[in-house]
């Protein structure tokens, strides 16, 4: 989409390009200098930043608060570091994208190939439910959680993370399958394929990037999310999100900026990770939940 | 009762009944074509026969069972579409057997019906492409082995040329209907192309507004059309329909029509019918070939019509030339050989074949029996 | 001749399937959505404190609402940091994305970097922001360091500016989005029209303004509801970049109905402040989804 060649072709002034090129140079110094501020500090020793200067590079050069960050650091109460968060936040997102994603799929295909009255009303209904403020529900939703047992729990999160997925994975599919042929649905009807069969055989081997679309996006999504795993899962069940806030706003003893930075780049590793690999489907999912048609 | 029953069958999509009481029996062996403009329901009538879209009333019957409600794989039909359908992950080999493995044939079975198939239509070579890799003409060749694969009781297709370019659709259309000689199976085809839908029928059912406005053979429909609507739909160019009124001289009806410089012309019909319409306004439909040069005209009518009038455009199409005058204030083409030499604003002497002619009640728009 | 009894069982089973499938999915967005909706907005008439409770209070958590200070500045304070947020993103986001579109060298390694703060957690950005922006450590601190002495930027720490902070880093997050958006939609314009404008003798000025911006409409519509939706949503940058303070000046409605649903244990007020969210999301994002939905039919 991004990618496209460029089919413009507005001719500018020598002296235009020269202002154009560094705006855009400065813009990228801003949105680089935060991170990069964030990398070099995580591998100087704590004295080298609070007595030294933020912006250079590291004099003495240490992996030392990465280890701390990672396995000994105070988190909370406990000098765990962010390690079982990590896991925690691991074991969170994988089911939850994995069942959010095929419900999606299902949702979707249902919605676009075996149209029924109604079915826009509760497609609306879904799609509405990605963009309220989730406060609305946090009561209710800790109280559920508590009657089902699943408060503080990993369980009680997956649950939390499938319900209020849905709504984009279903948009995702269902935009997606629109384009899809409804001639080879009925072809596969004539031809003796049921309803599932269908699905397994025509629909998903043709879904493979919007299936990594909806991966990617939920992944993120729930990887990020602070709200929920704050409400729901602090202490020893808490994602890595909220770990590292309890490793940040940690009042006791010195503020170790070191190791601070290098937790949240770990926080930030997996999500950044997909982003380095996979830009254009991230790119193409943030597109597709914006701007629908 | 036929092979395959259409029997008043109705379509509606809420209050709004798109498809009014259609009632078609076709025979074993028949080429069926519903023909007519987007929107006129053919479509939708392919569709329930096919089973993927329900009856609002009426049955359907096929080969002696009524197959209301049946699931469309449990019919006996195949279907070619007119996007081919075929599935983009599969290839073509696997595409062709997919209905025989969702049936339950065994593997060895579905292969040798696959080679048949294949050899049938020349495809063998492409059986383990992917449909992407291939051109128009060979995925439609590809779509018809899928349905041919099945052996149903009736095809079913659905504008399957239309994706085609002018020239491939000329021989894929030739192809069709040397296949249907050969295979002697029941076909029902719809398509919005009057060409094709005189070249392979053995009957054709003329759809307009939900309606089926006439169904008969060939040759009947271009001949006697039921109405202007299947008049001017059939053929090409279209049948010119002339406002006239019915005049008797000499004990037989003729149509006075106007020329271009305002004078009356008399062309005498050939049906004695007509003097029931003395004195009323008609509507004269004669087609473009039925107005020739002298000496194009068709020896053995017996109905020859000489007609004054100036020429108004002249259209070279190679093969024949199309020439225009003004008759009862409408634009009328005549079809001449292609080395007349007329040129516009000429005075010329049309030749013009009544016995061919038909007349039309301007009320009701039908033909004029009998 | 058979007549009726011909729908065979598995067909009607094919005829039902997909509704069974598409289940399981609405009623959990009936129930974890609807209800919930439902049932924080009864809350939010109730005298519920700690725990929910159902002595009915009509009105009051309303009134008593609308009666707190820090209700009133977290409204204030939200009005201040969507405005300046929304226009900011949209000018900046705009900026970029018609600066980019200008055959520029190097586009494919700028986009990425205009973009990758999308994929990091608000916590991570508010991370990185608090201590870049705190005057012991960071860009002040730096400024000193490099000699300039009396440059000051404390705003942080300042109860009439951060929520200006906030505003900053948001932007950092958010703008490389919008640019994606306005992007795309520059991309989809003919080119055509460009040549006949031009042709037509526009200078890059009018051309931009006169005929390119005014077809960017559907971005700008699209942005615009997006954006808004965050800044009422937000709340994990205000948790990790400030916490509400210094005292209240960056506290928001998502951050109030937390204290005071979890901290103050004022349930009802909580419950009603999150349905006025609620309200004011859905008068955005309602005609929207219903002009998108209609549109396709």
């Amino acid at each position: 989409m991004m990618s496209a060649a460029q089919t413009q072709s507005v001719r500018t002034g020598h002296v235009t390009r020269m202002f154009i090129y560094l705006f855009l140079l400065l813009s990228a110094l801003f949105y680089l200098l935060p991170f990069f501020i964030m990398l070099t500090n995580s591998v100087k020793p704590l004295g080298e930043i609070t007595g030294g200067n933020m912006m250079s590079l590291p004099e003495v050069f240490t992996l030392e608060p990465w280890k701390a960050a990672w396995s000994s650091a105070q988190v909370g109460v406990e000098p765990t570091g962010l390690r079982p968060y990590f896991w925690n936040s691991i074991r969170m997102v994988v089911p939850a994208v994995f069942i959010s994603t095929i419900l999606g799929a299902l949702n979707g295909y249902v919605l676009t190939k075996w149209r029924f009255r109604f079915d826009t009303i509760l497609f609306g209904l879904m799609l509405f439910s990605c963009f309220i403020p989730f406060q609305i529900v946090l009561i209710p939703m800790a109280r559920i959680l508590g009657i089902l047992g699943l408060a503080g729990s990993t369980y009680g999160l997956i649950l939390v993370h499938v319900v209020y997925g849905i709504g984009f994975s279903t948009l995702y599919f269902r935009n997606y399958y629109a384009a899809f042929p409804t001639e080879l649905v009925r072809a596969a009807q004539i031809d003796g394929a049921r309803f599932f069969q269908i699905f397994r055989r025509i629909m998903l081997p043709s879904s493979g990037p919007i299936i990594v679309v909806c991966v990617i996006w939920q992944f993120t999504n729930i990887w990020n999310d602070f709200l929920f795993g704050a409400s729901f899962a602090s202490g020893s069940g808490a994602p890595m999100t909220v770990a590292l806030n309890n490793l940040v706003q940690s009042s006791t003893g010195v503020k170790e900026y070191n190791v601070h930075f290098a937790g949240a780049i770990l926080a930030a590793l997996p999500t950044l990770l997909v982003y380095i690999v996979a830009g254009r489907y991230f790119v193409r999912g943030l597109m597709a939940g914006s701007v629908k048609g | 009762m036929g092979f395959l029953d259409i029997r008043n069958v109705t379509k509606s999509y809420g209050r709004v009944e798109v498809l009014h009481r259609v009632d078609i029996s076709v025979e074993e062996g028949e080429f069926l074509v519903l023909v007519g403009p987007s929107g006129c329901g053919k479509s939708t009538l392919l569709n329930m026969i096919a089973g993927l879209e329900d009856i609002s009333s009426g049955d359907i019957a096929i080969n002696g069972r009524v197959v209301n409600g049946v699931h469309p794989s449990n019919r006996n039909i195949a279907m070619v579409f007119q996007s081919y359908a075929l599935y983009p992950n599969m290839t073509v080999g696997q595409n062709i057997t997919f209905g025989l493995e969702m049936h339950g044939v065994p593997r060895p079975e579905r292969e040798k019906a696959m080679k048949e198939v294949a050899e049938l239509l020349q495809i063998g070579q492409l059986l383990d492409r992917k449909p992407g890799q291939l051109s128009g003409g060979q995925r439609q060749r590809v779509a018809m082995g899928r349905a041919l694969v099945r052996n149903p009781d009736v095809f079913l297709f659905d504008e399957p040329l239309s994706n085609l370019d002018a020239k491939l659709r000329v021989n894929m259309r030739t192809e069709i209907k040397k296949l249907h000689e050969k295979l002697k199976t029941t076909i029902v085809y719809v398509t919005h192309d009057q060409i094709e839908a005189m070249t392979l029928s053995t009957r054709i059912a003329v759809m307009y507004q939900g309606h089926v406005q006439q169904l008969g053979a060939p040759k009947e429909i271009y001949d006697t059309p039921a109405n202007l609507f299947v008049a001017t739909f059939m053929g090409s160019p279209a049948m010119n329909i002339i406002p006239a009124q019915v005049v008797m001289q000499d004990d037989r009806p003729h149509a006075r029509v106007t020329t271009r410089d305002g004078s009356h012309a008399m062309l005498p019909f050939s049906q004695a019918n007509l003097a029931a319409w003395d004195g009323r306004d008609i509507l004269l439909g004669i087609r473009p070939e039925a107005i020739t040069d002298p000496d194009g005209a068709d020896r053995k009518s017996d109905n020859i019509v000489a007609l004054g009038n100036h020429i108004g455009l002249t259209e070279p199409a190679g093969s024949d030339t199309f020439v225009t005058m003004t008759l009862g204030g409408r634009d009328t083409i005549a079809r001449m050989r292609a080395d007349v030499s007329v040129s516009p604003g000429d005075r010329f002497e049309f030749a013009v074949n009544m016995d061919k002619a038909i007349a039309f009640d301007p009320g009701t728009e039908d033909r004029i029996g009998p | 001749m058979t007549r009726q009894g011909e729908t065979d069982f598995r067909t009607r089973l094919q005829h039902w399937l997909p509704k069974v499938v598409l289940s399981p999915s609405l009623a959990m967005v009936l129930v974890f959505v609807y209800g919930f909706i439902l049932f924080t907005i009864y809350l939010s008439f109730t005298d519920s404190r700690i725990l929910p409770s159902y002595g009915w209070v009509g009105l009051e958590n309303y009134s008593k609402l609308w009666r707190l200070s820090h209700w009133t500045t977290s409204l204030t304070n939200l009005g201040i940091y969507a405005f300046l947020y929304i226009t900011i993103c949209t000018a900046l986001g705009l900026a970029l994305a018609i600066f980019l579109d200008q055959k520029i060298r190097g586009e494919g390694a700028l986009r990425p970097i205009y973009l990758y703060p999308m994929a990091l957690s608000f916590i991570v950005t508010g991370t990185a922001w608090k201590w870049f922006l705190d005057p012991g450590i960071g860009i002040e601190h730096t400024m000193h360091l490099w000699g300039w002495e009396s440059f000051r930027f404390g705003w942080i720490k300042d109860r009439d500016f951060a929520i200006y902070t906030l505003v900053i880093a948001a932007v950092w997050q958010t703008s490389g989005f919008v640019m994606a958006m306005f992007l795309a939609g520059l991309r989809g314009i003919d080119s055509e029209i460009m040549k006949a404008a031009q042709i037509d003798g526009a200078s890059n000025f009018n051309l931009y303004r006169r005929i390119v911006i005014p077809l960017l409409r559907p971005a700008f519509l699209s942005a615009f509801v997006i954006l808004a939706h965050l800044a009422i949503k937000s709340y994990d940058l205000v948790i990790a970049l400030t916490g509400g303070g210094p005292g209240r000046a960056t506290e928001l409605p998502a951050t109030f109905m937390y204290s005071y649903t979890f901290t103050r244990n004022q349930m009802g007020i909580g419950a009603s402040s999150a349905v006025i969210m609620l309200m004011t999301i859905a008068a955005i994002m309602v005609p929207y989804l219903y002009a998108e939905l209609r549109e396709r039919k």
